[in-house]
């Protein structure tokens, strides 16, 4: 399999939530192969279709005051956070090249990640029946994702930033009573984003056999939005 | 008669949850569209229409656990 990917970098959730749609339908018809889009959001709840809005904490005067946006979107899970502290990666994978079966899908992309963390000395792992990875009791990595056609959207978000940890407190990550963890929290040094992405596409490499290529983005998406592309 | 099944979704898996149908009973449906959302642990799935015509019954609603196998709906050619 081979996949192409693109580096939004921060950007808005909207924005992203439709650029994976514009993904999804080329994939979809075969203009694409298969796509990874990598990006920060600016401080975003999302709840998926299993989310009730009980889980979210902070009042709506407050995620008003904080410029944090709500949206109801159609991945699985609950509600989460995201910032410009995490990583977040939404594969857009015909599984049909892969293999059509949904937690098989989930198992890896947690697989990958503890692979990742593990390059930076980490022991993470699963806890049974909650999806995402974990380092002891604490969540470093969610997962929320959809299935059309047998191809995926929506993805995964690592956290890696310590200092964005904070705006958990706004929700019930999961809807369960859990505490959050960070890259940097663990290993107690700085650690940049941009570092990671390299070592999460070779481990997606590696986990799926694939093949990662450029993108000329500009050349393919709408004009002003800046993307970069990894081997 | 064409009656919409779920399908395996993954080895080992035996049931599923509707989190959102497209269409109301009574409707018209065209071959492949987006016809019923399913979840399953943090997974969304969905079920294109296998056929066109009208969804004449539904036989679980939103928040129903289904089994791989059973019949979710039936739709009239």
């Amino acid at each position: 399999m081979e996949f192409k990917v693109f580096d939004l970098g921060l950007v808005d959730f909207g924005l992203a939530w439709h650029l994976q749609k514009e993904i999804f339908t080329d994939v979809k018809n075969g203009k694409l192969p298969s796509a990874i889009i990598f990006c920060q959001h600016y401080p975003v709840i999302t709840l998926g279709r299993q989310a009730s809005k009980n889980n979210i904490l902070a009042s709506p005067s407050e995620l008003r005051a904080k410029g944090i946006q709500v949206y109801e979107i159609e991945r699985g899970g609950n509600v989460t956070y995201h910032g410009p502290g995490q990583l977040t990666a939404y594969p857009i994978f015909n599984l049909s090249y892969l293999k059509k079966d949904i937690h098989f899908y989930l198992r890896q992309l947690e697989e990958i990640i503890i692979a990742l963390l593990s390059g930076f000395g980490v022991e993470a792992s699963r806890l049974l029946g909650l999806t995402g990875v974990w380092v002891g009791k604490q969540k470093i990595a969610s997962i929320g994702i959809a299935i059309k056609n047998w191809i995926t959207f929506h993805g995964l978000s690592i956290n890696i930033k310590k200092a964005d940890l904070v705006n958990f407190r706004l929700i019930r990550p999961c809807g369960i009573d859990i505490e959050m963890t960070s890259l940097e929290t663990i290993v107690q040094k700085t650690i940049e984003i941009d570092h990671i992405k390299g070592n999460l596409i070779q481990k997606f490499k590696d986990a799926l056999s694939a093949r990662a290529k450029v993108v000329p983005f500009a050349d393919t998406f709408t004009e002003g939005l800046l993307g970069r592309a990894y081997y | 008669m064409t009656k919409v099944v779920l399908p395996d979704l993954s080895e080992g898996i035996t049931k599923a949850t509707v989190s959102y149908w497209y269409f109301k009973e009574g409707e018209k449906v065209a071959e492949k569209d987006d016809l019923v959302e399913l979840t399953t642990d943090k997974a969304t799935f969905n079920l294109p229409s296998p056929c066109s015509g009208i969804l004449s019954e539904i036989f679980f609603r939103e928040g129903d656990t289904v089994n791989v196998g059973e019949v979710l709906a039936v739709i009239e050619e």
